[in-house]
C-alpha cells in the first residue's frame, strides 16, 4: 500500500480504480469516461451533420435525427464536457492548493460512480427502444408528449448523474476552504483553483433547480401528476424557467474552469505572472453571480412581456464587462512575455478569437427585439458552440495537453498536437461560422432536414466539411494518445520548464500522497518564487516529516451507485405493468440504501503512512529523477 | 507554426468571400432582406450592434496580434524572464469604462424596441361603428400545420396565412397540443406558440407577395415540437388592401359545387372520408380536426411544404406518413371501409381538392 509504483497484474488495476479514493485515479476515471462520452457526442455530431450535408437527405429519419440531436446535446454538456472538467478539478486543484486529498475522498468516489451509472443509463436508451427525442432543453409539453421511455432515460439518467455532480460540487468548496496549505491565501490561490471555487459553488446553487424540474417531469411521466399537464391546469412555462435557472449558471459551470486553465496557459507559456490577477478574480466572481441574473434571455419570446424582456437583456448585457476584463488582461499577459508556442499554448492563443467572437454574438442575441430574430436560429446554435467548443473544448484539449504529464508522467507529442490542433480548429471555424448566416438566412434550428427552395444548400454543405476536419483532429488525437501510452516516456516535476505553482513542484505523476511534507506558500505562484530564488528542490515546507493519515479505499461508493442504477430500470417499466419492475425498483433501493448503513456502522479509519515509508519513497523518487536527467538532457524546450 | 497566423488570414478571406458571393439568402425568407418594419427594425438593431462588436473585435485583434508577434520567443531570447508585472489600476478602469458606454449605446434602442414591438394596445380599437380599426388574426399551432382564423370577418383558413401590406396586423397565438414558435424571418422575429396561453404582437408587410420569385413569403415553426418540426412551414401572401378586402368577401361565401364529373367523384369521397376533419368553406366558426380546405386549389404547396400539383397530392393522401411523420392525418385503410384509395379514387379526389379555390 505504501507505494503506488509497484507492478500490477490487469484485475488487481481495475479492482484499484473501481475502489479508489485518491482524487489523482479518480481524475483519471473522470477523464476516461468523460473522453468515452466525447466521442459518443462527436459521433451523433457527425451523424447531424451528415443529414444536413444536403437538401433533403434521408440519412436519418426524423424521429432518429430528434434523438439524435437530444443525445448529442446532453451527452456533450452533461457526460463530456464536465466530467472532462472535473478530471482536471480533481487532478489538479488539490495539489495547486497543496492538500494531500480532497476534503471527502470517499464522496469523491461516489460522485464519480453516480456521474458514470447515469451516463450509461442514459445511453442504454439508444437500445432500450428510443433515447430522448425534446431536446438537450426537454421543454415540457413536448417531453410530455414523447412516446416510449426516451424522455424517462432522460430524466432518472439525469437525476443520478445529477447527485454526482451536485456531490463533487460540495466536495470542491470544502477542500478549497478548509485545505490550503499554510500561506496558501485565497488571494494567493491559483487562477485554476478559483475557478474551480466559484464553479463549485454554481454547482451548488443551480442543480437544485434542475433536480426539481426534474423530479416533476419524473412525476408526471410516471407517477401520473399534473405539473406540466396544461389541460389539468399545469404550466409548461414553469419547466422552462427551472430548466434555464439551472442551464444559464450551467454554461458558467462549463467556462469558469475554461477560463482557469487558459489563465494557467497564458502564465506559463509566457513566464510571467497573470497581469490583473485580482482583476480576473473578482471578474470570475463577478461572472458566477450575474450568471444567476440572466436566465430569462434564454425566454426571450416566450412571451414574458417587454419588461422582463428589457430587464433580463440589460442583466445580459452587463456579463460583457467582467468578460471583457478578463480578455484584456490575458492580453496583457502575454504582452511584455517570452511566449513559447507549444500546443496548450496555441490553443489557448487560438480561444481569444474564437470566444470574442462567440462573445460578441452573445451581446447581439442580448438585444431582446433582435433575439426574436435570432432566437432558435442557426445564428444561436453557431453562438454556443462558438462559445462551448471555442471556448470549453479548446480549454479541454488544451487541459489535456498541459496536464497530461501530471496526470500520467508522460508527454503527448506537440508534433500530432499541433496536427490536432489545425485540424479541429480550422474545421471548427468552418463548420460553425457559416452557421451565423444560415440562421440570418431564415434556418430554423433542430431541424432534421430542408428543402432545396430555401438558399441554405451551399452554406450547411460547408459547415459538415469543417465537421470532417474536426473529426479527423479528434482522430489524430486518439493516436496521439495510443502513441504516448505505448512509449512511456517518463517525465520530471516540470515538464514544461517553467510552471508557476504547487503542482509542478512535485514527481508527475505525484505520490498517492502528494506531499511528503505540507508546503509553505510565500506568494502567489509558489513554484515559481522558490525557483527564481534559487531554491534547488522546488519548495519550502511548513512542517517536518512526519507520518501521513490516508483513507483506505472503498468499494462501496460503486455499489451506492449501482443500486440507484438498477431501482431506476425499476422506476420506469413499473408503468408498463412489469410484474419485475415493483421488486426491481426497491431491490435497487435496498441495495443503495444497504450500502450506505454498513458505511455508517462499520469504522474505517484509514491507514497511516509512516516517516519510514516516506524516507524511503522519497529516495526512490530521487533515484529515478536522476535516471531521467542521465537519459535526457534538459527536459522539454 | 510560423504559417499559423497567415493560414487563418486566408481562411478569414474565403470565408468573407463566400459569404458575399451567395449574398443574403432568399427574399422570401431571409432576416437580412427585411419586408416590413418589425423586421427593419431588427435588422438596424442587428447593424449597429455588429458596428459596435466590430470595433470590440478591431480593439481585441490589434492587441493580440502584436502581442503574439512581438513577444515570441525565437524573438525575445530562450532565457529572457519578463518582468513579473502585477497589473494597471488605470488600464482596469479603462477597459471596465469603455465597454460600459459601448452597452449603453446598445441599451437604449433595446429597450425603446421591446417596448415598442410589444405594443398591441390598438388592438381592441374600435371605430364609430364597433368595427374593429385593425385586423386581428387568431393563429393556431397544431403537429404540424397552422390554422388562421379571422374573428371579425369570420373566415378561417389553414397554411398560407394571407393578410394585407402596408397596415398593422395583429396576431393572437396559441397551441393545440404542443408548443410551437411563429416565425415569417423576412417580416419579423418569432413569438412562441404556447399550450397554455395566447401570446400577441404584431407584424406589418411591406410588399406584395407577387412581386416574389415564389409568389409568397416563407413562414416556419422555430420550436421543436415532434419529428416533422422540419416540415411544419407555412407561407403568407400579402395582398393590397383592396385584393384582400375582394379575397375575404370570397372566402365568406359558400364554396361553389364542382362541375366536371371527376370532381363530383371526387367530391362524394370527400363527403364519406375526409369532411369528418377537414372543412371545405371557409365561412363560420367552426374548427376541423385537419386544415380548412377551403382554399386548397389556390395555395402553393401541399402540406406546407410539398409542390403543389395533382400528382404530389395522391402521393400524399395515399401515404401521409412517409411524407410528414406523426402528423395525425389517418392513412386510406382508416377512413375508406379498410381498403386503400384506388388510383381512380385518387385521381378523383385531386381533381375535386384542385378546384377548392375562392381566387380567380
Amino acid at each position: 500500500m505504501s507505494s503506488n509504483s509497484q507492478k500490477k497484474g490487469f484485475g488487481a488495476t481495475i479492482w484499484d480504480y473501481l475502489t479508489t479514493v485518491d482524487h489523482k485515479k479518480i481524475a483519471i476515471l473522470y477523464l476516461i469516461s468523460g473522453g468515452f462520452f466525447f466521442l459518443v457526442g462527436g459521433v451523433e455530431a457527425m451523424m447531424i451533420r451528415i443529414q444536413l450535408m444536403k437538401a433533403g437527405n434521408d440519412f436519418l429519419s426524423a424521429g432518429t435525427y430528434n434523438e439524435v440531436l437530444t443525445m448529442h446535446g446532453t451527452t456533450m454538456i452533461f457526460l463530456a464536457a464536465m466530467p472532462i472538467l472535473l478530471a482536471f478539478m480533481n487532478a489538479v486543484s488539490p495539489l495547486q492548493i497543496g492538500a494531500r486529498d480532497v476534503a471527502f475522498p470517499f464522496l469523491n468516489s461516489l460522485g464519480f460512480w453516480l456521474f458514470f451509472f447515469g451516463g450509461i443509463f442514459l445511453n442504454l436508451s439508444w437500445f432500450l427502444g428510443g433515447a430522448p427525442d425534446a431536446g438537450w432543453t426537454n421543454y415540457a409539453s413536448l417531453a410530455l408528449a414523447s412516446e416510449g421511455h426516451g424522455i424517462d432515460f432522460y430524466s432518472l439518467g439525469l437525476t443520478i448523474s445529477g447527485f454526482g455532480t451536485l456531490i463533487a460540487g460540495i466536495n470542491f468548496l470544502v477542500t478549497i476552504i478548509n485545505m490550503r496549505a499554510p500561506g496558501m491565501t485565497y488571494m494567493r490561490m491559483p487562477l485554476f483553483t478559483w475557478t474551480t471555487f466559484v464553479a463549485s459553488a454554481l454547482i451548488l446553487l443551480a442543480f437544485p433547480p434542475l433536480t426539481v424540474g426534474i423530479f416533476f417531469m419524473v412525476f408526471d411521466r410516471l407517477f401520473g401528476a399534473n405539473f406540466f399537464d396544461v389541460t389539468m391546469g399545469g404550466n409548461t412555462i414553469i419547466w422552462e424557467h427551472f430548466f434555464w435557472i439551472f442551464g444559464h449558471p450551467e454554461v458558467y459551470i462549463l467556462i469558469l474552469p475554461a477560463f482557469g486553465i487558459f489563465s494557467e496557459i497564458f502564465a506559463i507559456f509566457s513566464r510571467k505572472r497573470l497581469f490583473g490577477y485580482t482583476a480576473l478574480v473578482f471578474a470570475t466572481i463577478l461572472i458566477g453571480f450575474y450568471g444567476f441574473m440572466v436566465w430569462a434571455h434564454h425566454m426571450f419570446t416566450v412571451g414574458l412581456g417587454p419588461t422582463a424582456n428589457a430587464v433580463f437583456a440589460l442583466a445580459t448585457m452587463i456579463i460583457a464587462v467582467p468578460t471583457g476584463i478578463k480578455i484584456f488582461n490575458w492580453l496583457l499577459t502575454i504582452w511584455g512575455g517570452n511566449i513559447s508556442f507549444t500546443v496548450p499554448m496555441i490553443y489557448a492563443v487560438a480561444f481569444i478569437p474564437s470566444f470574442v467572437a462567440g462573445g460578441v454574438t452573445g451581446v447581439m442575441q442580448a438585444i431582446a427585439p433582435l433575439d426574436y430574430q435570432l432566437h432558435d436560429s442557426y445564428f444561436i446554435v453557431a453562438h454556443f458552440h462558438y462559445v462551448i467548443v471555442g471556448g470549453v473544448v479548446l480549454a479541454i484539449l488544451a487541459g489535456t495537453h498541459l496536464y497530461w504529464p501530471k496526470m500520467f508522467g508522460t508527454m503527448l507529442s506537440e508534433k500530432l498536437g499541433k496536427w490536432t490542433f489545425w485540424f479541429f480548429f480550422i474545421g471548427f471555424h468552418l463548420t460553425f461560422f457559416i452557421q451565423h448566416f444560415l440562421g440570418l438566412m431564415g434556418m430554423p434550428r433542430r431541424v432534421y432536414t430542408f428543402g432545396a427552395d430555401q438558399g441554405w444548400d451551399l452554406f450547411n454543405a460547408i459547415s459538415s466539411a469543417g465537421a470532417l476536419l474536426m473529426a479527423i483532429g479528434v482522430i489524430i488525437l486518439l493516436v496521439n494518445v495510443v502513441m504516448t501510452v505505448v512509449k512511456g516516456e517518463r517525465v520530471g516535476n516540470d515538464p514544461w520548464g517553467d510552471g508557476r505553482t504547487l503542482e509542478w513542484a512535485i514527481p508527475s505523476p505525484p505520490p498517492f500522497y502528494n506531499f511528503a511534507q505540507t508546503p509553505l506558500v510565500r506568494g502567489l505562484d509558489p513554484y515559481w518564487i522558490e525557483k527564481m530564488e534559487g531554491n534547488k528542490e522546488g519548495m519550502v515546507y511548513a512542517e517536518p516529516l512526519g507520518d501521513i493519515h490516508m483513507p483506505n479505499g472503498s468499494f462501496i461508493p460503486f455499489v451506492i451507485s449501482l443500486g440507484m442504477f438498477i431501482a431506476a430500470f425499476g422506476a420506469m417499466y413499473h408503468t408498463d405493468g412489469h410484474a419485475w419492475a415493483l421488486p426491481v425498483l426497491i431491490g435497487g433501493l435496498a441495495i443503495t440504501f444497504g450500502s450506505m448503513l454498513v458505511r455508517s456502522l462499520k469504522d474505517d479509519l484509514g491507514f497511516h503512512v509512516t516517516k519510514e515509508e516516506l524516507i524511503a519513497d522519497n529516495e526512490r523518487i530521487q533515484r529515478e529523477a536522476r535516471a531521467l536527467e542521465g537519459g535526457k538532457k534538459g527536459g522539454l524546450k | 507554426m510560423m504559417k499559423g497566423p497567415k493560414k487563418w488570414r486566408l481562411f478569414a478571406l474565403m470565408t468573407a468571400l463566400l459569404v458575399f458571393l451567395s449574398g443574403c439568402g432568399r427574399e422570401e425568407i431571409s432576416t437580412l432582406i427585411p419586408a416590413g418594419k418589425v423586421a427593419q427594425d431588427q435588422f438596424n438593431l442587428l447593424i449597429l450592434s455588429s458596428i459596435v462588436m466590430l470595433f470590440v473585435i478591431v480593439v481585441v485583434t490589434i492587441i493580440y496580434v502584436l502581442a503574439i508577434v512581438k513577444f515570441r520567443r525565437s524573438k525575445v531570447g530562450e532565457d529572457m524572464i519578463p518582468e513579473q508585472v502585477e497589473g494597471s489600476a488605470r488600464l482596469e478602469f479603462i477597459w471596465t469604462a469603455i465597454p460600459i458606454v459601448l452597452l449603453l449605446i446598445l441599451a437604449v434602442p433595446t429597450v425603446y424596441s421591446t417596448f415598442d414591438l410589444a405594443d398591441v394596445t390598438a388592438m381592441d380599437a374600435q371605430d364609430e361603428d364597433g368595427a374593429a380599426e385593425n385586423l386581428t388574426v387568431n393563429v393556431t399551432g397544431k403537429l404540424y400545420w397552422w390554422e388562421f382564423e379571422y374573428p371579425e370577418q369570420e373566415i378561417r383558413t389553414a397554411q398560407e396565412l394571407v393578410v394585407p401590406t402596408d397596415e398593422r396586423v395583429y396576431f393572437n397565438l396559441i397551441a393545440a397540443d404542443v408548443k410551437h414558435s411563429f416565425w415569417i424571418p423576412s417580416v419579423g422575429g418569432k413569438l412562441d406558440v404556447n399550450p397554455e396561453n395566447v401570446n400577441t404582437f404584431y407584424l406589418e408587410f411591406d410588399k406584395e407577395s407577387s412581386e416574389l420569385e415564389e409568389g409568397v413569403y416563407f413562414g416556419k415553426c422555430a420550436e421543436l415540437c415532434g419529428p416533422s418540426h422540419a416540415l411544419m412551414d407555412f407561407k403568407v401572401k400579402t395582398l393590397n388592401r383592396e385584393d384582400f378586402d375582394a379575397w375575404v368577401a370570397a372566402m365568406q361565401e359558400e364554396q361553389a359545387a364542382p362541375t366536371d364529373t371527376v370532381a363530383q367523384e371526387g367530391q362524394q369521397i370527400f363527403e364519406q372520408s375526409c369532411i369528418a376533419c377537414h372543412a371545405t368553406n371557409a365561412a363560420g366558426a367552426a374548427t376541423g380536426v385537419g386544415p380548412n380546405l377551403a382554399t386548397f386549389g389556390d395555395r402553393t404547396t401541399i402540406a406546407g411544404f410539398m409542390e403543389h400539383d395533382e400528382e404530389t397530392l395522391k402521393n400524399w393522401i395515399a401515404d401521409p406518413q412517409q411524407y410528414k411523420p406523426g402528423n395525425l392525418m389517418p392513412n386510406p385503410e382508416e377512413i375508406n371501409n379498410g381498403e386503400p384509395f384506388s388510383d381512380q379514387e385518387l385521381d378523383a379526389l385531386a381533381a375535386y381538392l384542385m378546384g377548392l379555390k375562392v381566387e380567380e
